[in-house]
């Protein structure tokens, strides 16, 4: 030990001189930028999709009702409340969040005398509400996909000369994928009229499950398999995820299920209906509102016949929806499970006609009425009157049926921009193509381009198939030649489609006419019930609302005996259709067990 | 100057069977515990010492205090949840375990992760070892009564927190590297004002030096005292800083490479004595190569790119079935984590090896008979402590 090493350490005393380094007040210190400090949620943004708590390791968070948030389509109306005596402030939930809704301020010093002030909803009233600095995910949402899967379809060019299905349907790696986005929030299960186990099934496609899965399809929709390819999913517009990337593709997932399971399989699957009850009931329409409530019937042990005008059952699904959206196979295999459950259906038998109404009363414990909206409407523009001039459901219907008489010029034009309009623009070009080797199809809408009624997919499929698509075109005259032969349409573009009090009241500007040459004019411009079976009596005695058939919240009509339930009541697609189904079977149910069907 | 040899000649004799025989009854020994509230201690343990006069014949460590089943909780958590408890198994150098668990699950779930993610990687973990031997400087001066390392060194801590706070958006749990890659990138001007840390840290570091390393009773106090015999090293697990003292240049950084350290230039620092004294030298050494590479980090590391995988939807990750040992050399030696799956959403089992566990309680309680009650504490903070890692 030499003298220096006793001596060395205190050359350190210069250090006396030093500022002290402590902070004073720790209080009013700012945390940095981006600091995990108490939460923040913009209350406006949040969907109350609840996967911030599905993540949170701690249990800190708890989904409330909040005054002045209400549930509504794609909201459940619940916020996070937040419990700072178990949060870690990981920021997984902030990671997670489906919207970007919630974030973190850079606040850390929160005094209070009362414990449960640490029990928080952000987003109401935090002093730090408004700070801009804190913790915000850098990289994005990656905690959970937000890409879809794409769907495999066939090329315009390998599609427009056939009927062919044009979706190929997810292989399992793909519906696997697809699956794994769902974060469960059950979201869309509010916004499905049938309300189906969504975040269930697509559970099911995760673990490769496909019995149960088919189970839970059947728990709510017997028509699985029609809606795995054409349900407007509207459940996907309220899906969590479409915050910030694709909606999860419910649709496709459920047809990915159906698609996995034999149709024997799925009979066995369902299982045995309950034993006879001896009650019967007639319905009237074998379209998927009257076949949903025959299939609910007949499972529970009522005998069921289907009464159906047309030659096959299915109703708008057969008649309507063209083949390359729905193939006549896929809707067979679905009413085959619901005639392997006893439902008789009585084909080409129109009511009315063939029987009566009053008929079908005393023979039967109960009604239901279920015969959509088969008449098309008409524009009633000069020259529409006459041949040369088609409904769209008309030609369809016609289509489907094999008739060879459907008219198929090498140019057509097409009034309307719904979806019915697609399915008649889209057919009638496959008929031209397969004809003439091409296709002179025109389609004018009312709409501008951006405001189509139609699906975007219709607009682009239809582009890429050869329609010519006219946006802005009002329908003036149906043009003929000297001899009555049409030859076009004449349209004036149009500068606005509803009047101030929101009224449908079309206003043109006259100088921009054009005439779009076509054989032949289809209108496409919605539907109407025809509700002739019923008879002067009966129609005399029931209770209208504006031209349909009144109906309460359960599917009665004024009539203890008869129901109604579908498009010809309230519509307007398949999956309200089997909603409503439903709805009148178990009300047929409970009025049939409390012997309220009086005859 | 002056020698103090103690007299030996109460020491108990051990019997044939090489026990000792310490008969309480006779007075001439007395129980003390060492822990587990005393400055001395690293953290939550004690060690039960039986001292005749000042010398400690028998000492036995005791854990239990902070007990929170960490290990058995992650089997109830799923996957991505598991990651905000992993920090929590060692408090004062956390980002080893969130490396460890991230590298884990990466490997057997078939993640790559993104390069600049590995160097921010790196970086955060020799930030991290830098900040736990700051608490090994500031222990080892205060366990021998030198106060002013500590306060000194606590500074120079939270001027490293303030760059982890800045990068990571935490202090203490930074909770940063997630499977995957990592939270955020740089912010802005930070590899500036990580060199003013560093240089600040460096001056400080030279007053260590003089107050402490040059400083004849600091010396006198470490030097031959505690000595870890090499022949210990193999059958006690002995890794890290406590190995390399006694001439054991092994460095899982340098023996295994992960991360980017291979693409790093620096050297393992080793000495011969195995006395508390080296240990804390090469410590020493070990913080200027920690200073060095995080300056070779951020002028070597890409300037930009992605720092995030692409997960599977956490909520419902499951992870084939498969086991994996992923180990790093922390400020203490190896530490390494063992993943077990079994295709479901939670992990089987996780393990946690951190050299705490084998230097502190077998290795302890071998060295301690025979010391002065005065050097156990010096003794026990030299193996480098942290309880928490011990009871997971
Ligand atoms: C062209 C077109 C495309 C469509 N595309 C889609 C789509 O992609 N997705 C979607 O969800 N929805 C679509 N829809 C709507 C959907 O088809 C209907 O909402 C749905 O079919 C309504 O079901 P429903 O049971 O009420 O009536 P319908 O399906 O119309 O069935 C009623 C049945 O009752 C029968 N009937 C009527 N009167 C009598 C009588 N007197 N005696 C015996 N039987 C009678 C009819 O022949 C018919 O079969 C489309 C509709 C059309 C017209
Ligand atoms: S920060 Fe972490 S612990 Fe806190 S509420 Fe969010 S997920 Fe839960
Ligand atoms: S994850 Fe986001 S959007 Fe969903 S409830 Fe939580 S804060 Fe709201
Ligand atoms: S499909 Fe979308 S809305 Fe439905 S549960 Fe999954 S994430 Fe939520």
């Amino acid at each position: 030990m030499s003298l220096r090493e006793v001596l060395t350490p205190f050359s350190v005393w210069k250090r006396v001189l030093d500022a002290p380094v402590s902070i004073a007040d720790p209080f009013s210190r700012e945390a940095s930028e981006h600091y995990r400090g108490f939460h923040k949620n913009d209350m406006e943004t949040c969907i109350g999709c609840g996967t911030c708590e599905a993540i949170c390791q701690n249990g800190a968070i708890d989904m409330v009702p909040v005054e002045g948030q209400n549930t509504e389509k794609g909201d459940s109306g619940l916020r996070p409340m937040i419990d700072y005596g178990r949060c870690c402030w990981c920021a997984l939930c902030v990671d997670i969040c489906m919207t970007g809704s919630l974030t973190m301020s850079n606040e850390y010093t929160w005094v209070d005398s009362d414990p449960d002030a640490f029990r928080f909803i952000p987003g109401l009233n935090e002093p730090w509400k408004d700070k801009q600095a804190g913790y915000k995910r850098e990289n994005g949402r990656v905690l959970s996909g937000t890409t879809r899967s794409p769907m495999g379809e066939l090329h315009a060019n390998e599609r427009i000369d056939n009927f062919n299905e044009i979706c190929v349907g997810y292989t399992r790696e793909e519906a696997i994928l697809e699956a794994d986005r769902c974060v469960e929030c059950g979201l869309c299960v509010a916004t499905c009229p049938a309300h189906m186990s969504i975040p269930d099934y697509i559970a099911a496609v995760r673990d490769q499950d496909y019995d149960r899965g088919l189970q839970l399809l059947y728990e709510t929709n017997p028509f699985s398999e029609v809606c795995g390819r054409i349900c407007t999913h509207k459940c996907e517009t309220s899906c969590a995820a479409v915050h910030e990337g694709d909606a999860i593709a419910i649709r496709w997932l459920k047809r990915h299920i159906v698609d996995n399971v034999p149709l024997e399989r799925r009979v066995e699957l369902i299982g045995a209906p309950k034993p006879a009850t001896g009650k019967s009931v007639a319905i009237i329409g074998a379209g998927p509102g009257g076949l949903t409530a025959a299939y609910d019937l007949a499972r529970e042990g009522v005998k069921v016949t289907v009464y159906e005008a047309l030659p096959k059952p299915g109703g708008m699904m057969r008649y309507g929806i063209p083949e390359y959206r729905l193939p006549y196979d896929a809707l067979d295999r679905d009413i085959a499970v619901i005639e392997a459950m006893g439902v008789t259906i009585k084909c080409a038998t129109v009511v009315g006609v063939d029987v009566q109404m009053e008929d079908l009363r005393q023979s039967h414990d109960a009604v239901i009425l279920a015969i959509g909206l088969q008449m098309g409407r008409g524009t009633r523009i000069p020259g529409s009157e006459g041949a040369g001039v088609e409904r769209a459901v008309d030609l369809l219907r016609r289509i489907t049926a094999g008739d060879p008489t459907v008219p198929v010029p090498e140019t057509a034009v097409v009034i309307g921009g719904g979806n019915v309009a697609f399915d008649i623009a889209r057919s009638m070009a496959r008929l031209q193509k397969i004809k003439y080797g091409r296709v002179g199809l025109t389609l004018t809408a009312l709409e501008d381009r951006a405001h189509f009624l139609a699906d975007k997919e219709e607009l682009v499929e239809g582009d890429e198939e050869g329609v010519l698509i006219l946006d802005s075109r009002g329908p003036q005259e149906v043009m003929r030649d000297p001899s009555g032969q049409v030859t076009g349409l004449r349209t004036w573009a149009v500068t606005s489609i509803f009047d101030a009090e929101g009224r449908f009241a079309p206003a043109y500007d006259e100088s921009d006419e054009q005439i779009h040459q076509g054989a032949l004019v289809i209108e496409a411009i919605g539907q109407m019930a025809d509700t002739s079976l019923l008879g002067d009596a009966l129609t005399e005695k029931l209770e209208w609302n504006r031209g349909r058939i009144k109906i309460d919240s359960e599917m009665r009509t004024s009539e203890p005996w008869l129901f109604a339930a579908g498009d010809a009541v309230k519509g307007p697609d398949v999956i309200n259709a089997v909603a409503d189904g439903h709805r009148a079977a178990r009300t047929v149910m409970e009025a049939i067990a409390q012997g309220e069907v009086v005859q | 100057m002056f020698s103090f040899q103690p007299d030996r000649s109460e020491y108990p004799q051990p019997g044939l069977d090489g026990k000792l025989e310490i008969d309480l009854e006779t007075g001439k020994y007395l129980k003390l515990w060492h822990g587990p509230n005393h400055p001395g201690i690293t953290g939550n343990m004690s060690v039960e010492l039986t001292v005749c006069g000042d010398e400690v014949v028998e000492g036995k460590t005791h854990v239990g205090y902070l007990h929170r089943g960490f290990e058995k909780l992650m089997e109830r958590r799923t996957f991505i949840q598991v990651f905000p408890i992993v920090c929590r198994v060692c408090v004062p150098e956390p980002d080893f375990n969130e490396y460890c668990y991230a590298a884990a699950v990466e490997e057997l779930a078939g993640i790559e992760v993104p390069e600049l993610a590995t160097w921010m990687r790196t970086l955060i973990l020799e930030m991290g070892r830098f900040n736990s031997y700051m608490m090994f400087l500031g222990g080892i001066g205060g366990a021998l009564g030198l106060g002013i390392t500590g306060q000194w060194m606590t500074y120079v801590r939270d001027l490293m927190l303030d760059r982890f706070e800045e990068l990571t958006g935490a202090r203490i749990y930074h909770m940063f590297i997630l499977p995957g890659g990592v939270r955020g990138h740089l912010p802005e001007g930070f590899a500036a004002r990580m060199e003013e840390v560093l240089q600040t840290a460096e001056t400080y570091l030279a007053d260590v030096d003089k107050v402490m390393f040059a400083n004849s009773v600091f010396q006198l106090r470490t030097k031959g005292i505690g000595v870890i015999e090499p022949a210990l090293f193999e059958p006690y697990g002995v890794t890290g800083p406590n190995a390399r003292a006694g001439g054991v240049a092994k460095d899982v950084r340098k023996d295994s490479p992960y991360l980017v350290y291979d693409q790093l230039d620096f050297e393992v620092a080793t000495g011969m004595d195995s006395d508390i004294f080296t240990r804390a030298k090469v410590r020493r050494a070990d913080i200027q190569t920690s200073i060095d590479l995080i300056r070779q980090i951020l002028k070597k590391m890409p300037k930009d790119g992605p720092v995030m995988a692409k997960l599977p939807n956490v909520l419902h990750w499951k992870i084939p079935r498969g086991e994996t040992y992923i180990k790093g050399e922390c400020s203490r030696g190896e530490y390494g984590y063992y993943l077990v799956t079994d295709g479901s959403g939670y992990p089987r089992r996780i393990n946690v090896r951190g050299p705490s566990y084998t230097h502190a309680m077998a290795l302890l309680e071998h060295l301690i008979p025979g010391t002065n009650i005065s050097d156990v504490a010096a003794l026990m903070v030299s193996l480098h402590t942290y309880p928490p890692e011990i009871e997971r």
